[in-house]
């Protein structure tokens, strides 16, 4: 590479502007998904605003086709990828020896740690969180449900995507290293721990099991018709055990890697025999 | 009018279900929208928070594929509205067009390949907008992939054949599908559960079981109860790493200031 090339890109600067497309960008990171290299399209569409500010002619080739690489991970912690490679991009353009292998390698390296948080977090907590908030109130035929669930998650997404973008970008490498800290190991548990016991709550108030099978009926002695079903007794014991049952049940079925919509017929077989024999109403 | 509407709330759902980002295709954002287009807003809202409940645990992780929420709504609201089916035949119809909702996003999914490649001959051409033209190509089939069916659903959805085929299902069906609509949701539980993967931690979900059984505390509450049990989860998590690292620097010297470095080193 000629020297006069090299001054010349001395001052190749991202602008505010940039960011913000990238920003805008990363809100489509999934939208040609497809089973050779996934998000690769995405991450790439979404860096363009950063390459063809610092790169032009080859280099700009080089940049786009290394960003067509695989690419898949949790697509709003994406936006952290996205910022912290357009530092490096950026410093690369200005004559910083960074190789594409150590670009990939960030890349890669970064793909698994962040899936690992913002999957937990996102899909396992907030999400189903939020979802089951908004979907009990939608049960009344209230349109304030659909709405909880929609701006509650969406405020916390784009926070996500517009902060993962600034601070990747800002803090460059250096947030690498405190993606395996204690931090993340701290945010993750503690948003299990929040969506557990969520879920625990939704196992035994959102599910209804009724077996009004007749176990025994008698007159007592002051004349009064008892009738003993199969739910009352469980409800004597421990109300919502039939719920707690079915869903270790499913959770045993899942790790044993059947299908989810198997399971569901499964379930709706159930429902249908048991209220065909009467055990269930 | 109808008609156009209903295609453009598909579309978004399609879009919104391989993005995966606004949740516009979640059943209770999509059947809330496909009901406002058919004049049925309520029924919509209703159908779309049961279907919620059982689809809780239906995640894109990693390379798994969630069963499609976006078409199973879409046309489980244009069934229940047009069809006049009841909230339970809705559910129930829902499933397998999850399932065939996935058969189709696996299928756009791979034709996408092909733009991968187109995409790989504008990199080398430099030209990034032949780039962006494939991504878009992309996300524009997802949309059509739930568009194109839902409007023909819809418009063979009023006529009687149909209506004949979706009555003559016997009763002890129906109200067994009623019933199992019940307790379907707790695969989603269980998926949600199964993802966290920390065996340790579930005592904070028998917490919450028990809570939910032997009080009236609403979900807002148990929310809030949950942050709290988190706070001193993660304080507890702290303490425990600062006894490790006071038991390692040998109990002695520097216990403000030092970080995870630090203990690696060692």
């Amino acid at each position: 590479m000629a020297d006069k090339k090299v001054t010349e890109m001395a001052d190749k600067k991202v602008t505010k502007d940039d960011l913000f497309w990238v920003f805008v960008r990363s809100n489509f990171l999934l939208g040609s998904f497809n089973f050779e290299r996934m998000q690769a399209m995405g991450f790439c569409v979404a860096m363009i605003p950063i390459l063809k500010r610092v790169y032009e002619g080859d280099e700009l080739k080089k940049a786009l086709r290394r960003h067509l690489e695989f690419f898949n991970t949790q697509p709003f912690v994406a936006a952290a990828i996205m910022g912290i490679i357009g530092a490096m991009e950026e410093k690369k353009a200005n004559g910083a020896d960074i190789s594409e292998a150590t670009l990939s390698g960030v890349k890669v390296g970064l793909i698994g740690p962040l899936a690992g948080v913002g999957d937990p977090i996102f899909w396992g907590t907030i999400r189903p969180v939020l979802a089951a908030l908004g979907a009990g109130v939608a049960l009344t035929g209230s349109l304030i449900g659909p709405f909880i669930f929609f701006i509650g998650f969406n405020i916390i997404r784009l926070a996500t995507h517009w902060y993962g973008v600034q601070y990747g970008y800002t803090q460059g490498t250096a947030l690498v290293e405190n993606i395996g800290g204690n931090q993340m190991r701290f945010l993750t548990e503690g948003a299990s721990v929040l969506g557990l016991l969520v879920m625990g709550a939704l196992v035994a108030k959102w599910t209804s099991v009724n077996m009004p099978l007749v176990i025994s009926e008698y007159t007592n002695s002051a004349g009064e018709h008892v009738v003993t079903t199969l739910q009352s007794i469980l409800d004597s014991l421990m109300p919502s055990i039939v719920p707690l049952l079915m869903t270790f049940a499913c959770m045993f079925l899942l790790k044993k890697g059947v299908n989810a919509l198997t399971i569901i017929v499964g379930l709706f077989a159930i429902g249908i025999i048991g209220y065909a024999v009467g055990l269930m109403a | 009018m109808t008609l156009v509407l209903l295609f453009i709330v598909a579309m978004i759902t399609g879009f919104a279900s391989v993005l995966d980002e606004a949740q516009f295709h979640r059943p209770v954002i999509a059947c809330t929208m496909t009901g406002a287009v058919l004049g049925d807003m309520t029924t919509g809202i209703i159908l779309g928070g049961t279907l919620e409940m059982m689809a809780l645990g239906w995640m894109n992780v990693g390379a798994a594929m969630a069963p499609d929420a976006a078409l199973a709504s879409v046309v489980s609201t244009i069934l229940v509205i047009v069809g006049h089916q009841s909230i339970g035949a809705g559910i129930a119809l829902a499933v397998p067009l999850a399932a065939a909702g996935q058969v189709l996003t696996i299928f756009v999914r791979t034709i996408t390949v092909f733009f991968q490649h187109m995409a790989d001959k504008y990199a080398e051409a430099g030209n990034y907008h032949g780039i962006e033209m494939c991504h878009w190509l992309g996300l524009l089939l997802q949309g059509l992939r739930v568009a194109i069916p839902s409007v023909a659903i819809y418009m063979v959805a009023g006529t009687d054949t149909v209506n004949e085929a979706l009555n003559s299902i016997p009763e002890v069906i129906t109200r067994g599908l009623q019933v199992a609509g019940g307790f379907i949701v707790v695969v989603g539980y269980a998926m949600v559960i199964n993802l966290m993967n920390a065996q340790k931690l579930m005592v904070y979900f028998f917490l919450g079981f028990l809570l939910a059984v032997f009080t009236d505390i609403n979900l807002i509450g148990f929310g809030a109860i949950g942050a709290i049990c988190a706070y001193f989860h993660i304080q507890t998590m702290q303490m425990n790493i600062d006894i490790e690292e006071a038991a390692k620097t040998g109990g002695g010297s520097g216990v403000e200031g030092d970080d995870i470095d630090d203990s690696e080193l060692m």
